[in-house]
């Protein structure tokens, strides 16, 4: 324990010299340098914890907690909820035609391409966006961004055809590049009342734990949306968790779907490309 | 120094009342108490919240405490100065700009007084 103030200053003293955590470094790095980066930060921090496994986030510090998670698994508490959203998905529109059809491979290994960024509108786009866009498209209603009972449950099933594709997003061009440092601006900003930045508790202070729960590192936390927490059954998705963070930093969260957390979302997606995907998973 | 030791007597005292009072007060709800203490205030989740980040090895039902800073023990050997250690909760980033740590004082997360307790509650460790 006594060690632990020492420990902290070299944690400091990498970021200081890999240039990452700080506001006056962000902006120079290319997107390949920001994640080659962190992917470095973090096997010197943490040379035990092989990349592949930065998608269990806190678990793969916790072996306890690992095989609690490998048994709920294994028969999610949550199934139903993933029933449902399969028939939302499965059921046809009223011109006849299905989500499967507005996707590649009827929706398969997809949601690992998203966000991507759309030069004619200049925007991110989500993968939820695009959900939407297919229900209107196809002449219905878009669901309510937000709203786990309609887009977060279609998401949950959505997304598991995606389930074992690497995320593979792109950011080409300078509009792209302006959105993807706009996300990142937005995770190393110091915000809300108690002045942490995501980077405070993702990066920086990766691995130990905050009250009795091991902050988990940014590498990887884009790639499991949306997750069941503490055994409920509403889907909570990446910007919901997100406004969750926001609000402990006693910062006034984003709307979930504006442009702020659609480019925080694109930055996380791609420091997270080459990981796995896995969708509807159980966390704390 | 003698005015300093009765005021934290009397405050104490004061706590303790006001602590009694909204007991009777809560018994029915069993709410949780508003903090007045250093100590509760130390530990409250909307004041300092101190422990989400500090163990304090020294106080017994300091529990779940987390790691991102380092234990606040021997407080008195690390910071002779009273008035440093103060300074440390008011604004941690004075002394070091990258910190963690929020900046009590200056984003006022808590009140002078509050600070003042808290300061002595943790020089005490
Ligand atoms: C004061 C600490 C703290 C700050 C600051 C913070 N978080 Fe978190 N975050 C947590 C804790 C605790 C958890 C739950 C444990 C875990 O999975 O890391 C968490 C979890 C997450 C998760 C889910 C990880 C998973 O796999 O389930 C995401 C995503 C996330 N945070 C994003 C953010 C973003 C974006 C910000 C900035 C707006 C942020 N966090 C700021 C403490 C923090
Ligand atoms: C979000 C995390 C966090 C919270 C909450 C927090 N601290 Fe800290 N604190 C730190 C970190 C990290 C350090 C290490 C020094 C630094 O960052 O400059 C620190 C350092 C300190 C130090 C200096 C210790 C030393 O040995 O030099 C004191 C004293 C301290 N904190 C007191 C408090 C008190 C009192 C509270 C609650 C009112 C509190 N802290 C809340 C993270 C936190």
């Amino acid at each position: 324990m006594g060690g632990r103030g020492l420990q902290w200053m070299t944690t400091l003293q990498i970021l200081v010299s890999l240039g990452i955590g700080l506001a006056s470094t962000a902006g120079f790095a290319t997107p390949v340098q920001d994640r080659q980066n962190l992917l470095d930060y973090f096997a010197g921090k943490f040379p035990a914890i092989p990349p592949g496994n930065y998608v269990y986030g806190s678990l793969a510090f916790d072996p306890d907690s690992m095989a609690q998670y490998k048994s709920i698994m294994d028969f999610p508490p949550f199934g139903s909820v993933i029933d449902q959203a399969q028939q939302m998905w499965n059921t046809p529109f009223k011109n006849g035609k299905t989500y499967a059809g507005c996707f590649p491979d009827g929706g398969k290994n997809v949601a690992g391409n998203y966000p991507y960024f759309d030069v004619r509108s200049n925007k991110v786009v989500t993968f939820e966006m695009a959900l939407n866009a297919c229900r209107t498209a196809n002449g219905e209603p878009a669901y309510a961004y937000g709203d786990p009972a309609t887009l977060g449950k279609l998401t949950a099933y959505a997304r598991t055809l995606s389930d074992g594709m690497l995320m593979n997003v792109k950011v080409d061009g300078a509009a792209a590049e302006a959105a993807f440092n706009a996300g990142k601006r937005l995770f190393y900003a110091r915000r809300g009342q108690l002045g942490f930045s995501c980077a405070s508790c993702h990066v920086m202070e990766a691995g130990a734990r905050y009250r009795s729960e091991i902050l988990s590192p940014v590498l990887g936390q884009a790639t499991h949306w949306p997750v069941f927490r503490g055994g409920g059954d509403t889907p909570v998705t990446l910007q919901a968790r997100f406004a969750g963070c926001d609000k402990m930093l006693r910062a006034q969260p984003f709307a979930l779907g504006s442009t702020e957390y659609n480019d925080l979302e694109y930055f996380y997606s791609y420091i997270s490309n080459g990981l796995p995907l896995k969708a509807s998973v159980f966390r704390k | 120094m003698c005015t300093r030791t009765s005021l934290i007597v009397i405050v104490s005292v004061i706590g303790g009342l006001s602590l009694n009072a909204a007991n009777a007060a809560n018994a029915a709800n069993a709410g949780r108490v508003a903090p007045v203490t250093g100590k509760q205030l130390a530990f409250d989740s909307a004041k300092g919240n101190c422990l989400s980040c500090h163990a304090m090895p020294t106080i017994p039902d300091a529990e779940a405490a987390g790691t991102v800073g380092p234990p606040l023990i021997a407080m008195q050997v690390r910071y002779p100065d009273k008035a440093q250690l103060r300074a440390e909760i008011w604004n941690a980033m004075v002394s070091n700009p990258d910190t963690v740590m929020p900046p009590f004082g200056k984003n006022k997360i808590l009140t002078e007084q509050e600070i003042d307790k808290i300061t002595d509650f943790v020089y005490g460790l």
